[in-house]
């Protein structure tokens, strides 16, 4: 039941948003939402916005992962050739 | 244009070196269970649990909302369904789902009066463009569909519509954790708790049972990053015997949630004793209609009673939600159960254990 996608708020009138989801336009009610602002990026739930995506904390736990990845290369590379 | 952070988090490079690192921190055997039918869908989608190492085992909680609805729920939305100048508008997924004697879709196919609505909010409009019928509302989910229901209550109220009735059969999720660290059948080592219902609660609602039982438990998001970096976390915390309450989809889940969601559902609703299928009576784990708002509850204005019933002969259903069984267990399992002709709702809602295993295992 979850879309765990974001979309992108595009209009707002009174408490109904439309959303863009993947090129998709629908309606969301944003009556669940703090302040919501055309141009936030939401997840949507049966009709509804429950969330705004934060931004700092996506970057945050990306480059999170992408160092995670890049130093298991480096300790990786040596054992890969070890094993064949 | 991409879709903001679901193609990153659906890296297959990140996700095999998610992979590599988790199979080289695991050594104990562990169980770890989600408790969300999204996560579900996502990790069989995604064959997570056949890249793991043999040493940890996924298991596949009660968190599909059909899944856990009480059979005498499912007979009591049938029951309303049979009222006269009555429409009952549902969510779709709970259309198939067989009751004792007749399902929801076999009502409609007799002519009752059943729309499939994609939000609560699209029965307020169908109330307020049918003033001679009621329409019953059937309110089924956990944390993160209640607030949808509540506000679409207030909003109701503020049309000063009368003829807008919900009845509410939510479920929520904290307590019954707690039951499934009371179940003896089924050793659970971790949690990966769920992303949207923990979009609303926010951490802290779990501080209570994290610091009960000290069980390693991470709020994952549904991407396959998301899930593997959450499996890695628990099992770190499983091997250094440090467990934690952590948050591993910090871009939708902060510590107190959502507190306007929280707000309006804790003004609609109040906590009361509920019947999950499969694991029984929990206390404060469902949701009724507070006292104020009483003109909107479809149990106070049109009570209906229905008796008490057994579940599906042979299905396991329960078992499977509590993580005691695995679909191909169940003797009825592709024989007489498939998603064409389900016997249970773990067959029916594409977010059962059920059903999911069937489409993506066979
Ligand atoms: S396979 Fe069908 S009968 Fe068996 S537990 Fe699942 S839903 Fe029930």
């Amino acid at each position: 039941m979850c879309l765990a996608i974001p979309s992108k708020i595009i209009e707002i009138n009174d408490n109904m948003g439309t959303i863009d989801v993947a090129g998709v336009q629908r309606e969301a009610s944003m009556l669940l939402l703090e302040d919501p602002q055309v141009g936030d990026w939401v997840i949507v739930h049966a009709g509804f916005a429950i969330q705004k995506v934060d931004e700092a904390a996506a970057q945050e736990s990306l480059r999170y992962l992408r160092e995670a990845a890049q130093l298991l290369v480096d300790d990786e590379d040596p054992d890969a050739a070890a094993t064949g | 244009m991409s879709i903001k952070h679901a193609d990153e988090y659906r890296d297959a490079e990140i996700a095999r070196r998610l992979v590599t690192t988790i199979r080289k921190t695991s050594h104990r055997p562990v169980q770890l269970m989600e408790v969300c039918g999204t996560h579900t869908v996502s990790i069989f989608r995604h064959g997570i649990r056949d890249v793991l190492p043999p040493t940890i085992k996924l298991l596949s909680g009660p968190g599909c909302p059909v899944c856990v609805t009480a059979q005498q729920e499912i007979d009591a939305f049938i029951a309303y369904a049979r009222q006269e100048d009555t429409i009952v508008a549902t969510f779709g997924d709970l259309l198939r789902v067989p009751g004792t004697h007749s399902s929801l879709q076999m009502e409609k196919a007799e002519g009752r009066d059943i729309r499939v609505v994609y939000s609560a909010f699209d029965a307020v409009k169908l109330a307020a463009g049918n003033p001679d019928q009621r329409v019953v509302f059937l309110g089924v989910g956990f944390e993160t569909t209640a607030p949808t229901i509540a506000a679409s209550i207030l909003a109701a109220r503020d049309m000063d519509l009368d003829n807008f009735l919900v009845l509410s059969a939510h479920k929520t999720v904290p307590n019954a954790l707690e039951a499934l660290m009371a179940d003896d059948a089924v050793a659970i080592d971790g949690f990966l708790l769920p992303g949207h219902v923990s979009v609303i609660l926010g951490l802290a609602a779990y501080r209570p049972f994290f610091e009960r039982h000290k069980v390693p438990a991470v709020v994952a998001g549904f991407e396959p990053a998301d899930i593997l970096e959450a499996v890695r976390r628990l099992v770190v915390q499983v091997e250094s015997g440090a467990p934690q309450l952590d948050n591993a989809y910090p871009r939708a889940v902060s510590e107190t949630g959502n507190a306007k969601a929280r707000e309006v559902l804790d003004q609609v609703f109040e906590p009361v004793e509920a019947q999950w299928r499969g694991i029984g009576v929990i206390p404060a784990s469902g949701l009724a209609i507070r006292e104020a708002l009483g003109r909107f509850d479809a149990a106070r204005r049109m009570p209906i009673e229905v008796p008490a019933v057994r579940e599906p002969a042979g299905c396991g259903c329960g078992d499977i939600l509590t993580g005691a069984k695995s679909p191909p267990e169940c003797k009825l399992y592709r024989k007489a159960c498939t998603p064409e002709n389900p016997v249970g709702p773990c067959m029916v809602s594409s977010e059962g254990t059920c059903a999911a295993y069937y489409r993506y295992h066979g």
